[in-house]
């Protein structure tokens, strides 16, 4: 039979993991699956094989949206001004305990 | 506009900053990257035919259950890869393409037969020795994805070196058939080996490039000085050789001198020359076909499970 690439292509998805109970899921990594659950086993297979992990979440790649870097002077920049956002901000008498 | 985007990346080279994949990056950069990479993550993937020739004849269980280990690492190493690689705009068919053409190269150490037993101890003290030698510094580089996957790949690694190591210290306490065996394994793999590290600085052209844009850290022959040091210390406690006449400690260098490479040899292997070259890409265009149908099955029930017609899959997936 002739190769039907168009046939055998799986979606890619991006891998998320939670290391122990308390943590949040990170980033890990991303493989190509044909549907979640493949991608739920394989990503066991490949991202937890040492005890990296306790659930995994798996998201087609495409349907995650970027910020793109050269947005990064309107999207961040605004944040340097604002130091007062900062605990460190405020000048305090040694004296002062407990805040 | 793009003068002040090179300004940017080459202060963020020289800041220590790393390059993400949305990042502009000079073209030169991005090849230079999609080679060493993609052929990266192709070594990791031929890198497990020399050692799956050895799985089912392992001699115990407990060494049959680290090869399996070691080579479903190697797989992931692949994919941690092949995956960063794809971040620079190239797509993993079209990398594997590149590889069953036999335009992409993989190191040339994994063209040498796996002949005996011993062999599968050499390979992880001597081939993982010389590869986590040139990987430890390359979880620095410059460009986020191939340094994150550095580091992961490392940390798995180091059990792969330690398993050969203790294969040959059996081999090497056994008895004088096994003692033949272990030397016979070193010998062979010693200069492949060195070989790993690449050609000597002043035939290397891209090296100075790949070091100013901080890919690599050190120049191949630094790389292999270290890993020649080391290892002349630890054939000791097997109680073996490296077969080399001229290997001796020069108390000027601080370090040990070695004999001449063959080169010849190495540019041979890499030309498509080696003992298993054919072998070897045969293997992988094999495993490739005949898991078509896997992936066609597994593709075909997903879209049926989705309820979506085939139009509507490809269409979205051709448009980009």
């Amino acid at each position: 039979m002739e190769p039907n690439p168009q046939s055998e292509k799986w979606p890619l998805w991006e891998v998320f993991i939670r290391a122990r109970q308390g943590l949040d899921h990170k980033h890990a990594g991303s493989l190509y699956a044909a549907d979640a659950r493949m991608a739920i086993e394989n990503a066991r297979d490949v991202y937890t094989r040492r005890n990296e992990g306790i659930s995994i979440w798996v998201v087609e790649s495409n349907h995650i949206h970027a910020s793109n870097p050269s947005e990064s002077d309107s999207l961040y920049d605004p944040a340097n001004d604002k130091v007062y956002r900062h605990p460190s901000f405020y000048h305090l008498p040694d004296e002062l305990k407990n805040i | 506009m793009h003068s002040s985007e090179q300004e940017l990346f080459n202060h963020k080279i020289d800041q220590e900053v790393r390059i993400e994949p949305k990042d502009w990056m000079p073209e030169d950069y991005r090849r230079m990257l999609i080679r060493q990479m993609s052929q990266h993550a192709h070594s990791e993937i031929v890198g497990m035919l020399p050692e799956g020739n050895w799985i089912t004849r392992a001699p115990s269980l407990r060494r049959k259950a680290t090869l399996i280990a070691k080579v479903q690492d190697e797989a992931g190493h692949g994919l941690y890869l092949y995956s960063a690689t794809e971040t620079l705009g190239i797509t993993r068919d079209e990398t594997i393409e590149q590889l069953h053409a036999g335009k992409a190269k993989y190191s040339s150490i994994f063209n040498y037969p796996t002949l005996s037993w011993a062999d599968i101890g050499a390979i992880g003290w001597l081939v993982d020795g010389a590869a986590i030698m040139n990987q430890v510094p390359l979880c620095r580089a410059s460009y986020g994805p191939y340094a994150r996957a550095m580091i992961r790949i490392c940390k798995e690694e180091s059990f792969h070196q330690r398993q050969g190591f203790e294969i040959l210290l059996t081999l090497s306490r056994g008895s004088q058939a096994q003692k033949e065996m272990c030397q016979d394994a070193i010998n062979r793999w010693w200069w492949p080996s060195l070989m790993m590290f690449g050609p000597n600085d002043d035939a290397s052209p891209n090296s100075q490039r790949s070091m100013q844009w901080k890919i690599k850290r050190f120049t191949n022959d630094e790389l292999r000085q270290k890993f020649v040091d080391v290892c002349v210390d630890q054939v000791k406690i097997l109680g073996m050789g490296l077969p080399d006449k001229d290997l001796k400690w020069n108390a000027e260098t601080g370090h040990y001198d070695f004999g001449e490479i063959n080169w010849e040899e190495f540019y041979e292997v890499l030309k498509g020359n080696g003992p298993c070259n054919h072998e070897r890409l045969e293997a992988r265009k094999k495993a490739h076909a005949e898991g078509r149908w896997v992936r066609e099955a597994a593709a075909a029930h997903s879209m049926k499970k989705n309820n979506l017609n085939t139009r509507e899959i490809y269409g979205t997936q051709s448009a980009k």
